[in-house]
């Protein structure tokens, strides 16, 4: 690990102006920072420490009933907020399918959002990576890519965005709340992660010295809460990245579908929103057809970058599943695997 | 850059100078305070093997930056016995058979002890074996694990009720 400067700022504003600096880096649990940093991929000269930073570790309420979640609340504590957790069910259980219990405790929620892809080349200096080292070129491209992107990819980059919780964030529209050197904005979840195209090494849409302080979900988002899924293939059965994973909500009015949200994760660079396939489900009844023809929309453009053509028809029928065990409700209890598909409970079906 | 921190550990305060902002938790406890029970597995989060209580939660202290817990309240597995009576987890732990190598267990033990502080697990296996997935155990332990902390947790439970009649 490369020596760096440790700062540690007292407010919101001294923490920008300390990160504004050329090679600096905000340090919240580091679950993520301080792994690349062993391995050299990160390496800031400036650490700028947000943990102590007063008021950013609460879950607020307005009166309408929308939320808004400070950037060091930590995963499992919003997993576990009743109120959080009821409203939006398939938000906690993505959170709950993510990393380990230990992990879960630290990593906090802005840095959930922040958090580097998990490719191998990414993390191994010694590989070709645009990503890490622009220009260098993309050893992924012909390397052991089964698990790589299957849309929004460029010839320069291949890589997904690994985390779970942006997931059913994307779907239900959360913005994040960013503080920086020109003041405070907002930037849709859905637009915060960028596609490679051919600047993959810009990550996210955030300026030098940004921070994300908070993340809101909007009030409407609660129509959802009846008939939310989150489901995450893994290649194991806990504590592992997702194969593809899928954040569906839907609002029934009258036995119909008045309203769909569907959104894929490690299919892409960023969060994958599938609006044309919402559109499509919108007035019709739940039936299999219908998620089936939906699942087929959300997949419509997708291409295998490498070895993972079977992640499409994954995605596919985890889509159309997912829609499926949504429209039945959410489940009354956090199932014991959280957005496993393989239920544990007797008599369910696990077959796709 | 010499940086400062005040931390309680094992109950005991300690105010400790860093040299090296880059020390992790897990690096203090070992090379600087001799607290050798907590081990270094894969130092990547991946293992759970350097799992110890912040404030009462477990994390993997691997990935914990020392100089970022000024304040902080920590526990590792030295502190977890009672003089020579050993703390339930860890009675259950040699009761279940629940290690082979005993690499893992300094972490498993941690980790089973946070678990039943969070209360999210209740008497399902299935929910045990999902909460204790952050620790690795190579020698194959498992089945001995989750016995292990499923009677802690009957353990402690009992204990909470004579201590709250009493």
């Amino acid at each position: 690990m490369n020596r760096f400067d440790f700062i540690r700022p007292a407010s919101v504003a001294e923490a920008v102006a300390a990160a504004s600096e050329p090679g600096s880096a905000y340090l919240a649990a580091g679950t993520n920072l301080l792994d690349l940093m062993k391995i050299g991929v990160a390496r800031p000269g400036r650490l700028v420490d947000i943990t102590r930073l007063p008021g950013l570790d609460r879950i607020e309420w307005d009166g309408d009933g929308g939320v808004r979640i400070g950037a060091l609340v930590r995963n499992s504590d919003l997993a576990h907020d009743e109120r959080f957790a009821r409203t939006f069910p398939a938000v906690a259980e993505a959170l709950l399918s993510g990393a380990s219990a230990q992990l879960r405790n630290a990593a906090t929620v802005g840095g959930n959002l922040l958090q580097h892809t998990r490719c191998a080349y990414f993390q191994d200096t010694a590989s070709a990576c645009n990503r890490r080292v622009p220009g260098s070129g993309c050893d992924a491209m012909q390397g052991e890519n089964r698990l790589h992107a299957v849309l929004g990819w460029s010839d320069q980059c291949i890589a997904t965005h690994p985390s779970d919780f942006c997931v059913p964030l994307a779907a239900l529209d959360a913005v994040a709340e960013v503080e920086g050197p020109s003041g405070r904005r907002d930037v849709a979840v859905d637009a915060l992660h960028l596609l490679p195209g051919d600047t993959p090494q810009a990550r996210n849409a955030l300026a030098p010295g940004e921070l994300v302080v908070a993340v809101r979900i909007p009030a409407d988002a609660a129509a959802f809460a009846g008939h939310s899924r989150y489901l995450k293939l893994r290649e194991r059965t806990s504590y592992a990245f997702a194969v593809v994973s899928a954040a569906v909500a839907l609002e029934m009015q009258g036995g119909a579908i008045a309203n769909a949200r569907i959104a894929l994760g490690a299919v892409a660079a960023k969060p994958w929103r599938a609006r044309a396939a919402e559109a499509s489900l919108e007035g019709l009844r739940p039936t299999a057809e219908a998620f089936a023809a939906a699942a087929d929309i959300a997949l419509a453009d997708a291409r295998p970058s490498g070895d993972n053509a079977f992640k499409i028809e994954l995605a596919r029928r985890l889509v159309a599943r997912a829609l499926s065990l949504a429209s039945q409700g959410t489940p009354e209890d956090m199932p014991a695997l959280p957005a496993s598909p393989f239920s544990t409970i007797p008599g369910a079906t696990n077959v796709a | 850059m010499s940086l400062s921190i005040s931390i309680t550990l094992n109950g005991r305060p300690h105010d400790i100078a860093l040299d090296d902002p880059r020390v992790t938790l897990l690096d203090l406890l070992r090379e600087r305070l001799d607290l050798t029970g907590t081990k270094k597995g894969c130092d990547h989060g991946q293992c759970g093997a350097c799992t110890v209580l912040v404030d009462g939660r477990r994390i993997n202290s691997c990935l914990s930056l020392a100089a970022s817990l000024d304040g902080a309240e920590i526990t590792t597995i030295e502190g977890l016995a009672d003089g020579e009576a050993l703390h339930p987890v860890q009675a259950a732990f040699i009761e279940h058979d629940a290690l082979q190598c005993g690499y893992c267990t300094p972490g498993q033990i941690m980790s089973a002890v946070g678990l039943i502080a969070e209360g999210h697990a209740g008497d399902d296996p299935e929910r045990v074996r999902e909460l204790m997935s952050g620790n690795i155990c190579r020698c194959g332990a498992y089945h001995g694990i989750v016995e292990a902390v499923l009677e802690a947790q009957k353990t402690i439970a009992q204990q909470d009720k004579r201590r709250a009649a009493a």
